[in-house]
């Protein structure tokens, strides 16, 4: 059943990294335009993510042994809500950072984690998540690529589709099906690690209707796979999946993918002689929502720090971050055209249009709307 | 202490303060004898700073419970008066006290509270005069009229002229956004009653052969309920975030916002699941739901309170959202290390 979330605060120390962020973001952002800003988790730039784990936070959950920081869920939160709101692009070590290597962490062999997380924490080694395939996106169980077992590994069959940032990552984690069939559902299905430049996988970009590309299509073709390509246990896919995707719903991204817009507009509200009465009330009920959805992802990571899992928790707080992100763009876009001889400046315009054409995307992305209230359905008990 | 005591003042709840008390109550007007109860229970000196001090903070939970009960008591608004008063060293009055959301002068001389919550149950009004004062009124000389909305307590309270027997409290006295913060606190604990009623319900209920919380739509329905109820326990428990009696009039505009949105898509979920038998009279849905849409608008809609928030977001300079939130309206570092889990 669902448990109310309570105020949490962040203890002192990972308070502290707040004003060490806000300085490097000062210097590593000047000038860049705030139409690209808006990408954020979004915005891959391979150079910015080597730059931040320079700092030391890239993987900074990560134990020291293995080059991360040592810190706790806390203090990603903090980096995490600052690189966000300031429109950082992370995109490239984002996954790795938030995701893979926690999995590897938890599932992986000590060899595994002694090849990847020093890599992850450097910036050297991107990751993609290979979850969804063509007959098998919201309904993940059914996904048909195949790895089986051969004399010395694994052969990887199949394909994968609407795999972010493939074609720029060096690896994948990919749920397969490594028994039975696909009516076999959650029974069956292993996570493996996927080197992107072996042979016999294909990479093929699709462009987004905003003018970037970020979505692909992955194709192995009988790729052989070295025996510790496995990540945790043999079949224990669908479990390891859901623990991964508490980290995937529970971040704060869920709350600012639209934050860097909003930021845009009120600079723009304030140089205004008067803003309208119908724009303050906007602007308010924006922060009225922000807030507590702040709030709310706070006392997640708290859960989180605790060594909980909060899954349904999760999903409830994604469902409305998104709904809130969703909302943002387009309610921006009715105020900005109240007064229609007014045109906006074109910089906040394209902004603006960037975050209208994406923010669809929002609700999809880690399960989308209805699937995370089917998540929320079950933690009500009516499932 | 927090959860002892808000279990005990719930299991008092339970036991005075049933759906059939509230009705009478409503009927009425006549909260007497459940005020004795109350009153002999101690609670309402629990913001009272010689009896122990606490905080918003405590009586977050209290005040929770009364909205999820629908107290037909201005109780937790009597809680707050209680303890400013008592901090600024001025004697209490006897019985329930409301707070006012406005006042004016009239002809004559005559002073002219609208629309006061719980107005038709109180003995003794808080209220903030034309010039920015406020003061604790007895309402003996007062003239109450209920608003003849069916089933609300709201009253007009006109006094023909200022009672000599006016306690005056000091500036800094927060009565509106008490006000607010207050009502955004009842709402919180009665959309989590109503969603608790709405999930049994959509459990009970069969159509179709099965109960209706089988079907996926109405899954989706009760999910969205369950959001807003979270969300706005959320921004209440961030307004009460308070580590003394006076609300911050910023995060008190967040929580009684915030419920406000949170109450309009709440209510017409939960009237969606219930159908018909929803909007008896018979049936205890509609005293929340009654409440839900009356408290929205007391002490300040959804757009008063965004506008003061926005005034105060544009007014920042050079300050994104992030770090206005952070230094402006939301708990932090103030806050004690809580649970989270």
């Amino acid at each position: 059943m669902l448990q109310p979330l309570g105020l949490s605060r962040i203890p002192d120390s990972a308070e502290a990294l707040r004003p060490a962020v806000r300085a490097f973001l000062d210097e590593a952002l000047r000038g860049r335009p705030t139409d690209q800003l808006a990408r954020s988790w979004m915005g891959f730039d391979a150079d910015f993510s080597r730059a931040l784990a320079r700092q030391g936070w890239v993987g900074l959950t990560l134990p020291r042994d293995y080059g991360g920081g040592g810190k706790d869920a806390f203090h990603r939160f903090v980096l995490a809500e600052e690189l966000l709101c300031r429109g950082a692009p992370v995109s490239a070590h984002w996954i790795a950072d938030r995701q893979s290597g926690p999995l590897i962490l938890k599932y992986g062999s000590q060899k595994q984690r002694e090849f990847y997380l020093p890599k992850i924490c450097s910036a050297e080694a991107f990751f993609c998540i290979g979850m969804s395939e063509p007959q098998s996106g919201s309904d993940l169980a059914g996904l048909r690529t195949r790895a089986t077992r051969s004399a010395d590994g694994w052969r990887l069959k199949g394909q994968k589709l609407w795999t972010t940032n493939a074609h720029r990552a060096h690896y994948m984690i990919a749920l397969v099906r490594t028994h039975g069939t696909p009516e076999d559902r959650h029974k069956g299905l292993s996570q493996l690690i996927v080197d992107l430049s072996l042979p016999g996988v294909t990479v093929r970009t699709i462009g987004d209707l905003a003018g970037d590309a970020h979505f692909n299509e992955v194709f192995f073709d009988d790729v052989l796979l070295p025996a510790d390509a496995l990540v945790g246990d043999e079949g224990a896919g669908w479990a390891q999946v859901t623990a991964e995707l508490a980290f995937e719903r529970s971040g704060p991204e869920r709350i600012y993918g639209s934050i860097v817009l909003f930021d845009a507009w009120i600079d723009y509200l304030r140089s205004l002689k008067q803003p309208s009465e119908a724009d303050l009330i906007l602007a308010g009920k924006l922060l009225a929502h922000l807030g507590p959805l702040r709030e709310m992802s706070l006392a997640l990571t708290a859960r989180l720090a605790a060594g909980a899992s909060p899954v349904i928790e999760a999903a409830l707080v994604k469902d409305l971050g998104t709904e809130f992100e969703q909302a943002l763009p387009n309610w921006l876009a009715d105020a900005l055209y109240a007064s229609p001889e007014q045109a906006p400046p074109p910089m906040l315009l394209r902004t603006l249009h960037y975050v209208l054409q994406v923010c669809p995307t929002f609700s999809l992305r880690g399960g989308t709307r209805e699937i995370l209230r089917g998540v929320i359905a079950r933690g009500l008990g009516l499932r | 202490m927090d959860a002892l005591l808000a279990d005990s003042f719930e299991r008092l709840l339970a036991g005075v303060c049933s759906p059939a008390v509230v009705r009478e109550v409503e009927r009425s007007a006549d909260a007497s004898a459940l005020w004795t109860e109350v009153e002999a229970s101690g609670f309402l000196g629990l913001l009272v700073l010689q009896w122990g001090g606490a905080t918003l903070r405590d009586a977050f939970p209290l005040w929770l419970a009364c909205g999820a009960y629908a107290l037909p008591l201005p109780l937790a608004q009597t809680m707050w008066a209680r303890g400013v008063l008592a901090a600024a060293g001025l004697p209490m009055p006897a019985g329930p006290v409301a707070l006012a959301p406005g006042t004016r002068r009239e002809a004559g001389g005559a002073l002219r509270c609208p629309g006061v919550p719980f107005g038709a149950l109180a003995r003794a009004l808080l209220l903030r005069m034309p010039e920015g004062e406020v003061l604790c009124l007895p309402l003996a000389d007062a003239a109450v009229q209920r608003c003849g909305v069916h089933g609300s307590l709201q009253a007009d309270i006109v006094w023909p002229s200022l009672p000599a027997d006016a306690l005056r409290l000091p500036p800094g006295t927060e009565l509106q956004a008490a006000g607010a913060l207050i009502t955004a606190t009842l709402m919180a604990g009665a959309l989590q009653q109503l969603l608790a009623m709405t999930l049994r319900y959509a459990n009970e209920r069969a159509q179709f052969g099965k109960p209706i919380a089988k079907f996926q739509a109405v899954q989706q329905q009760l999910a969205v309920l369950a959001e807003q109820a979270f969300a706005a326990r959320m921004a209440a428990q961030i307004g009460c975030a308070e580590d003394g009696v006076q609300p911050q009039r910023l995060r008190a505009a967040v929580a009684k916002a915030r419920a406000a949105e949170a109450a309009d898509k709440a209510v017409a979920i939960a009237h969606a699941v219930h159908g018909a038998i929803g909007v008896t009279a018979e049936f205890d849905l509609q005293l929340l739901t009654r409440r839900l849409q009356e408290w929205r608008g007391d002490h300040g809609s959804a757009s008063y309170w965004h506008a003061e928030l926005g005034r105060a977001l544009i007014a920042a300079q050079g300050r994104a959202a992030l770090p206005f939130l952070l230094d402006t309206l939301l708990p932090g570092a103030a806050a004690r290390p809580e649970d989270g889990t």
